[in-house]
């Protein structure tokens, strides 16, 4: 919210001007208010493993995070470029792999990589798209200095809070939203929709179904998968309600079998089909990449897309993009040490309390090292583990990342953040919506904004022009 | 819609049917024990049988007091049939079918679910149980006006009203089997002198005895008030009125599927068999066999349902 130099930044002049008005219990009222909110509508996630509080609201902070359209621009534009790139380095990846001859990607970063599926190479998803849906999380360290921190290509959740988020923001304050011209999000839905029925498979004649495939009520983002379903008009289906029928994946309806053309699946590559994978998941559809491979359904995202949001490969993103696209990338990583490469990790384990150091396969904040915010047994634990399997790691430095206010105790208080935008591909197009999920730290200095951490949320807010 | 969808809404109604119903049994055995401390434990009794949680009942306690029997059914998570139980059955299936109900309905739904889960943190003191019987009924209501008020009228509507009235229908005949079952051991006292006082609860306990009296006078007999929950079609708790609604809502999915199915066959043979005699013949046949057979065949339709519209995998 405020320069570098403790001025006021300029997008957030109008709603400082708001908050002036604004009593401090008021707003201290619309928090609680924003909190019943939540729980009426029941928009929730499911922690694993705590029986009680199996249902958890992720706090949410009143205050907009807000970006110019001129940022915007700059934003979108180098996450459109990043996602093309990602696009065909996925095709490339499972085909010619060009890259790998080129020798800009070592061949041991996918040959031994679980993240990619054997089971994909010479397959051609329909209109050529593996990622559909992704988010890129994005952070800021400056006023126009943006790093990308991680490209979300198989399963990005979130999406339901930014679409939520701005709904509570509308029904708690109206009147910010017709003194602030902000740019809408909640087409999402319906973007989502059209995107995905714009890839429907060969198979597919006449208007597709969509549907999307959910592992369950007891999944942590259940609510996000019946939301938007259900803000679709999709069908949300779970493995057992699917069958193999005349070479279609087939929902069963009240009125017998019915096609499913286009399945947004939510559950991960290996749960997907039990005959190809694991052969205990219950949550697939046995046969599915079979149908998949013979142009019979669209799954987004497309088996095997993990590999390219693999934390080992973020790395060579850069270059990646240029392979690809054969331009600079316009968004940069934040610098990445390679624990597998010799000279890295003994960096690595020289620095530790500067660095964060994070699993290459993990997700959701779990199993990693925030070098400064570690106690010296943390550390020392931590080094013991990158020892024993340096290939598992990357480390980053702790960027000075830029932080946003929250309200808290009846004041404004700094916090970090990051953000993550929702990109949706077809062959008709890339869309951004504007904005995206800010995720805020809500403990006073800390780096992590993981919902399953105690991380939370707020709006985004993109000015119009 | 998808075959789980439709079992979603069936299992949502009856189970939101099913908690309102047992609030209203509460209700009444509550009533009795107030004026007739002597009865009180057998009245309770006849609740905890009704409701088909007798047996549970024992396995826990050794006797039948208001406090005990009250906590047992109202928020032992420990009885799957108890309000707090069933009240989270019910908000698990409109999880379950959140992109087939209207946000009115869900909230509603999830409202009520947190407003009882709030309301049973503490055990319930006798003087409040009046208030909280009432927060029951209202929430219930609340959910059923969003139903009524917002959805709209396709097969998923179908499948939750047919949950509905096959709940209530089977939760009726269950009250009236059980009570008279209880008050008249043996056939020969049919017709005897009957306490009164007990089948008014019958009536009270399906909001029933002000429309009673419209219908039948100052006097509460027994074969007038069996007639009355089990042949009027206009009383919304009794047989006849529910398989009315049934027969309509099988007939709309026959209508909008353009397929009959065994379910349509099976309802309009009970109806025939079962709503279209003279409540004498039924007494004279014995109303107990008589509300054994249809409980049996009113869970048969259930059955059929699940099997036609392809609940499950089968």
């Amino acid at each position: 919210m405020f320069g570098t130099d403790d001025t006021l930044r300029a997008p957030y002049a109008a709603y400082q001007k708001w908050l002036d008005g604004e009593k401090a219990d008021r707003l201290k009222r619309k928090t609680r208010e924003a909190e019943a909110f939540f729980r009426k509508t029941g928009i929730t996630f499911n922690v694993y493993g705590e029986e009680e509080a199996d249902e958890r609201l992720i706090p949410f902070d009143i205050v907009p995070r807000i970006i110019t359209a001129r940022e915007w621009r700059k934003l979108s534009r180098g996450i459109e470029q990043r996602v093309r790139a990602i696009n065909a380095f996925l095709y490339d990846i499972y085909h010619r792999q060009e890259i790998l001859r080129a020798g800009r990607v070592p061949v041991e970063l996918i040959a031994q990589n679980e993240a990619f599926l054997p089971q994909m190479i010479g397959v051609n998803p329909p209109g050529g798209i593996y990622t559909h849906i992704i988010g890129t999380d994005i952070v800021r360290t400056g006023d126009d200095q943006f790093y990308v921190l991680e490209d979300n290509a198989r399963t990005p959740s979130g999406v339901s809070y930014m679409l939520e988020n701005r709904e509570t923001m509308i029904q708690m304050f109206p009147e910010l939203f017709s003194q602030i011209a902000v740019q809408e999000v909640g087409r999402y839905p319906q973007d989502l929709r059209r995107s995905l029925a714009a890839c429907a498979p060969p198979a597919c004649s006449g208007k597709p179904t969509v549907a999307v495939l959910t592992p369950g009520i007891h999944n942590s983002a259940y609510f996000e998968h019946s939301f938007l379903a259900d803000q679709m008009g999709a069908e949300l289906v779970e493995g057992h309600d699917l069958s193999v029928q005349g070479g279609r994946i087939a929902m069963r309806t009240t009125r017998g079998y019915q096609p499913i053309d286009v399945l947004y699946r939510r559950i991960d590559d290996d749960y997907l089909d039990p005959l190809n994978f694991k052969p205990e998941s219950m949550l697939g559809v046995p046969g599915i990449m079979d149908v998949y491979r013979a142009g019979g359904i669209t799954i987004a995202n497309a088996p095997g897309t993990g590999i390219a949001d693999d934390k080992a490969l973020y790395s060579y993103m850069p270059q990646i993009v240029e392979f690809y696209t054969g331009e600079k990338p316009m968004l940069e990583n934040v610098p990445t040490w390679r624990c597998s490469e010799k000279d890295q990790l003994a960096y690595v384990l020289d620095n530790l309390p500067e660095l964060v150091v994070k699993e290459v396969h993990g997700s959701g904040g779990y199993g990693m090292l925030v070098g400064p915010a570690a106690t010296k047994k943390d550390i020392e634990e931590f080094r013991k583990k990158l020892e024993n399997n340096p290939g598992n790691y990357i480390a980053q430095p702790t960027l000075a990342l830029s932080t946003v206010p929250i309200f808290t105790n009846a004041e404004l208080a700094p916090r970090h953040v990051d953000l993550r935008p929702f990109v949706l591909v077809s062959p008709k197009g890339i869309s951004i919506t504007p904005g995206g999920l800010t995720r805020v730290a809500m403990k006073k200095g800390s780096l992590v904004v993981n919902s399953s951490q105690g991380g939370g949320t707020k709006d985004t807010w993109v000015l119009e022009e | 819609m998808l075959g789980k969808t439709a079992g979603g809404l069936f299992w949502m109604s009856r189970y939101l049917e099913r908690s309102e119903n047992s609030a209203r049994l509460i209700d009444a055995g509550f009533r009795i024990a107030l004026t007739r401390s002597k009865s009180a434990a057998d009245e309770w009794e006849s609740v905890l049988t009704t409701v088909g949680a007798r047996t549970a009942y024992c396995e826990k306690y050794d006797d039948f007091s208001s406090t005990q029997v009250i906590d047992f059914l109202l928020r032992d998570t420990s009885n799957p049939g108890s309000v707090l139980s069933i009240t989270k059955l019910a908000r698990d299936n409109a999880r379950l079918v959140r992109t087939a109900i209207t946000r009115e309905v869900w909230e509603a739904t999830n409202e009520s679910w947190m407003t009882l889960k709030d309301l049973f943190r503490r055990k319930v003191r006798e003087q409040d149980l009046p208030d909280v019987l009432n927060t029951i009924r209202q929430q219930s209501a609340l959910v059923r006006g969003a139903v009524m008020g917002t959805m709209i009228r396709n097969d998923g509507f179908n499948f939750s009203r047919l949950g509905t009235f096959i709940e209530r229908a089977d939760n009726t005949a269950r009250i009236l089997d059980v009570k008279y079952y209880l008050l008249l051991p043996t056939i020969a006292n049919v017709g005897s002198s009957l306490d009164n006082v007990q089948w008014e609860t019958i009536l009270r306990s399906v909001s029933a005895q002000r429309s009673y009296r419209w219908l039948n006078g100052p006097d509460t007999n027994p074969v007038q008030v069996a007639e009355y929950l089990i042949i009027n079609r206009q009383m919304p708790r009794a047989l006849a009125f529910c398989y009315n609604k049934i027969d309509d809502n099988l007939g709309h999915l026959e209508g909008n599927y353009g397929e009959r199915t065994t379910a349509s066959q099976m309802a309009d043979d009970i109806c025939e068999e079962y709503m279209s005699q003279p409540i004498e013949t039924i007494f004279d046949n014995g109303l107990h066999e008589y509300l054994l057979e249809f409980l049996a065949a009113n869970n048969r339709l259930a059955m059929q349902i699940e099997q036609d519209y392809r609940f499950q995998q089968s």
